[in-house]
């Protein structure tokens, strides 16, 4: 094959093709910033959300749970924790929230330890509020069953 | 060595070595609290470490790539460096600053260091890999920016090379996409999408320059084959990189919120992604076996055909496994991730930083022709130990992944089993990770060690 190819082709090739992913790369992506307010409900994004993102960005919770397949695979996934802890009802799942991080880290020998993190209760909220938005953003179906 | 400005490569060799002990000591921590989750808890808890384990990888993969390009760019220019004042300088702050860096997440919790550096000023820390406080970021800029300067300066004013030119490009591409990890919209989806544009825009296109470049300069030293054959399959290389690379980023926009064009745009073109590598193969093999000239130092090529094998089982082959959405919706987020993560980041960016320090290190300290023989068995010891710890870790995490999709997402929600039940019955494999863990560390060490073991003719 390579015998048949002259640098300058090769050359070409490496322009021509780059020159095009760039361009069918950037135009997606316009276009994808362009609908993912839409398919991700940036409406519904509160103040309470906003800050419950910080919480979760300045704890570094990234750095142990999966959040929509992303981060460590140390713990579990949280995109859908809305629905499975909280049965995806606001009340059920703040309440179990408040009680899950107060009682970090669990007393059980060996098993995988969550840090204490020392959140009000205002800051538990606005967590729990960052992870009812994201459980509700379109996925197109993932995760394949409720455990994520 | 031709001129005396590619020794401040030296430092740089020596440092990202260093880090790369300090990533593994940091793996193994890891892996051993995957088994005991009580294992130095509560003094570093798991996000801890692992920021540490990848942070420590970037920077010593950042500080592989400098020296790789100080000790080739005079060569490739036919000139001294610009400035080595300035190569010097950057070195000292990038280590201040890293090592600065790492001090900081071990012992300030990462909720303090983010207040002590002032994050909400300009909130960019607590997403994964991209985990340095924001003054650390601007840091990076600048060492980079500095960088850049010092190495187009010297291209300019010399010889211009395919290798040098295409070497460029991959560090330009380097800093401009490293500019998106200053972006973080409120919408988390938006913060992930453009997240993306650092994290797989580095490691599955630009870095993919920057490796070809490193392999075909050291190809074109110890084959000596024809600037023309080599300069051809480099474009070869790079061309299947940026065309099945770019659009291939849409392989992580499956799940997160992206529009659902790119479970059709991300599955074609990723799997296009395993060609480059491939072709790197190929190119490995027949530049040697065409070669012009035999080198004494028969590591350097033993590591080029290394990083060009190993690089395309772990990006390649491992990639390709799960590169496909029907796929993917099974395995997204699981140790499978992992286990490509792990082998492709050692096969094909930790084996071009050893395959360059493997030939610059010997000419560097004054051994034109390679290390003598002794040492250079001591390190195909350690070649073998490396790699086949990192395959087998990667072949131990695969059975784990495997095993989690089967127990935890294949069956359906009233039958799957939960998270943390999937994982306690992976603990047994784990066990076996940590050992191919502990094998690749002990390569390590016997690949330090052959920079000490002298000719046994010559000491007498």
């Amino acid at each position: 094959m390579s015998e048949r190819i002259t640098k300058d082709m090769a050359r070409n090739i490496y322009f021509g093709g780059g020159v095009f992913a760039i361009l069918i790369f950037v135009g997606l992506a316009f276009d994808s910033a362009h609908q993912i307010p839409k398919l991700s409900h940036s409406e519904n994004i509160t103040k309470s959300v906003v800050a419950g993102k910080k919480i979760w960005e300045n704890n570094d919770c990234v750095g142990c749970h999966t959040l929509l397949g992303e981060g460590a695979y140390y713990a579990p996934e949280l995109g859908n924790v809305f629905q499975r802890l909280g049965s995806s009802d606001e009340t059920t799942f703040k309440a179990y929230m408040q009680g899950w991080m107060a009682a970090q880290p669990l007393d059980t020998p060996d098993r995988r330890k969550m840090p204490q993190f020392h959140l009000t209760p205002e800051q538990v909220n606005d967590l729990a509020d960052f992870l009812i938005w994201t459980s509700k953003v379109n996925t197109q179906q993932w995760p394949p069953n409720i455990q994520g | 060595m031709k001129y005396s400005s590619q020794m401040v490569a030296k430092p740089y060799f020596i440092f990202a070595l260093m880090l790369l002990a300090g990533e593994i000591i940091f793996g193994l921590t890891m892996s051993i609290q995957y088994i005991y989750g009580d294992f130095v808890f509560p003094a570093i808890p798991f996000n801890v470490l692992r920021m540490v384990h990848v942070n420590l990888l970037i920077v010593l993969l950042l500080f592989g790539f400098m020296g790789s390009t100080y000790y080739l760019i005079p060569e490739e220019a036919e000139r001294e460096l610009w400035s080595p004042l300035l190569a010097k300088i950057t070195f000292w702050v990038f280590l201040v600053a890293g090592v600065a860096t790492i001090l900081g997440y071990l012992f300030v919790p990462y909720a303090e260091l983010a207040k002590l550096t002032m994050n909400d000023l300009w909130p960019t820390m607590g997403r994964e890999f991209l985990e340095q406080p924001t003054i650390t970021k601007i840091g990076i800029v600048v060492v980079v920016l500095s960088y850049l300067l010092n190495v187009t300066m010297t291209v300019i004013k010399g010889r211009k090379t395919t290798i040098s030119i295409i070497l460029l490009t991959g560090l330009f591409g380097l800093a401009f996409f490293f500019l998106f990890a200053f972006y973080v919209p409120d919408n988390l989806v938006m913060d992930k999408f453009f997240w993306w544009f650092v994290v797989h825009l580095w490691v599955e296109a630009t870095w993919e320059l920057i490796l070809g470049a490193l392999l075909a300069f050291v190809l074109v030293k110890l084959t000596g084959v024809d600037r023309e054959h080599i300069d051809k399959w480099l474009y070869l290389i790079i061309a299947m990189t940026l065309i099945a690379g770019l659009a291939g980023t849409g392989h992580h926009f499956f799940f997160m919120g992206a529009p659902g064009y790119w479970l059709w745009i991300g599955s074609i073109a990723s799997a296009a992604e395993p060609i480059p590598f491939f072709l790197m193969i190929l190119f490995a093999y027949n530049m040697i076996k065409n070669r012009r000239i035999q080198d004494d130092n028969k590591m350097a090529l033993t590591w080029a055909k290394g990083t060009a094998v190993v690089g395309f089982l772990g990006a390649g082959v491992w990639g390709f496994m799960h590169t496909l959405a029907p796929i993917n919706y099974y395995t997204h987020g699981t140790q499978l991730t992992a286990a490509h993560g792990h082998l492709s980041f050692f096969g094909a960016y930790v084996m071009i930083v050893f395959t360059m320090i493997s030939y610059a290190m010997p000419i560097l300290r004054g051994r034109p022709h390679g290390n003598c023989a002794k040492a250079q068995k001591v390190e195909l010891a350690s070649f073998w130990l490396m790699v086949i710890g990192m395959i087998g870790l990667t072949l131990a995490l695969t059975v784990a992944g495997v095993m989690q999709i089967e127990m935890q997402r294949m069956p359906d929600s009233a039958h799957a089993l939960a998270f943390m039940e999937a994982q306690a019955k992976i603990t047994p494999v784990y066990i076996v990770r940590s050992l191919f863990g502990v094998m690749t560390f002990l390569g390590l060490l016997t690949y330090f060690y052959s920079f000490f073991v002298k000719d046994d003719k010559k000491v007498a």
